[in-house]
């Protein structure tokens, strides 16, 4: 499969989704000119994923912001996701937020509680 | 301008200055509001607060409101009639900061006919408790669709969680078919 390498900016994450070395990877800053237009080659390369997803992925969020239109983008991915692990794939999401930042965890908490998906809150300094 | 005129322009904009100063304003803006100015207001207003050793939270929350409010902006305002100096996507943006608060605040027309749904919205907001708007929210992200222009109805649930505040909103009549439409909202500065 091919491998979706995309540069952070300061309005959009770095993407990096790597089946062959198990790389799946969303952070930094999220608040694109157009969410739907950033987020559908990501959403349309999981679905193809999903026809031949590795036995085990480990799918890890490290935003730092994210606007509200992202949010609803970001519940598209975990829900692809979601299926995954329905069809009997083993999945683990990782929700990375700085330690001081509350809302950062409560959203992940909110996704977690949302879609039906082993998932792991991770706090880091930085 | 002749002379007389000139002087009463440059008073005006004193008076001008002494009341952005009166009112605490850092940052007003009148006009287009587009992705480009998104990203240079929130990073002009990152940079100061981070010089004046802003608290992060208090940073990130006003980074969050300001970006909402400026894309509820882009995304609905209305154009008013179609030979006047108002188009669709604009609108006044001011920042102001207080010694316990800070203030954003939006302007824009609208169409009459969207007052009822938008004060009916707003007012259920308000309505809320923290647990309560996380609700709503968790329920628009799940069953709300993206509208064309990007919009995911999460804007204001966003801006009252981030904020703890209510939104204050006030609609004034422009003429039978459009108002202009008035949102402020609070970030307190003390934790």
């Amino acid at each position: 499969m091919e491998v979706i390498k995309i540069k952070g900016t300061d309005d959009t994450p770095t993407v990096i989704l790597d089946k062959e070395n198990g790389i799946f990877e969303i952070s930094g800053r999220s608040l694109p000119e157009d969410v739907t237009t950033f987020y559908e080659p990501i959403l349309s390369w999981l679905d193809d994923y999903q026809e031949e997803a590795n036995a085990k992925t480990v799918f890890s969020f490290k935003l730092v912001y994210f606007n509200t239109a992202s949010s609803k983008l970001i519940l598209d991915i975990l829900m692809k996701l979601e299926d995954m692990h329905e069809n009997g794939k083993e999945i683990l999401i990782k929700w990375f937020f700085p330690e001081d930042d509350e809302d950062m965890q409560e959203a992940g908490e909110e996704y977690a509680d949302i879609v039906d998906v082993p998932f792991e809150q991770v706090s880091y300094n930085f | 301008m002749d002379k007389s005129n000139v002087k009463g322009f440059l008073e005006f904009v004193y008076d001008f200055y002494r009341s952005m100063k009166a009112h605490e304003i850092t940052l007003v803006y009148e006009g287009e509001i587009t992705h480009q100015i998104t990203k240079a207001f929130t990073s002009l207003t990152e940079s100061n607060m981070a010089k004046e050793s802003e608290s992060n939270s208090v940073q990130k929350k006003v980074f969050h409101v300001m970006v909402e409010c400026l894309q509820n902006i882009s995304k609905h305002a209305d154009s008013f009639g179609s030979d006047d100096f108002l188009f669709a996507g604009r609108g006044i943006f001011m920042v102001s900061k207080g010694k316990n608060d800070y203030h954003v605040t939006t302007g824009n027309v609208i169409e009459n006919d969207k007052i009822e749904e938008l004060t009916e919205m707003l007012d259920h907001i308000n309505s809320l408790d923290k647990d309560g708007l996380k609700d709503l929210y968790k329920n628009q992200m799940k069953e709300g669709r993206l509208s064309e222009k990007g919009g995911a109805g999460l804007g204001f649930i966003d801006i009252a969680r981030k904020t703890n505040n209510k939104l204050d909103f006030h609609f004034l009549p422009i003429d039978e078919g459009s108002s202009f439409f008035l949102l402020t909202s609070s970030i307190s500065r003390i934790a």
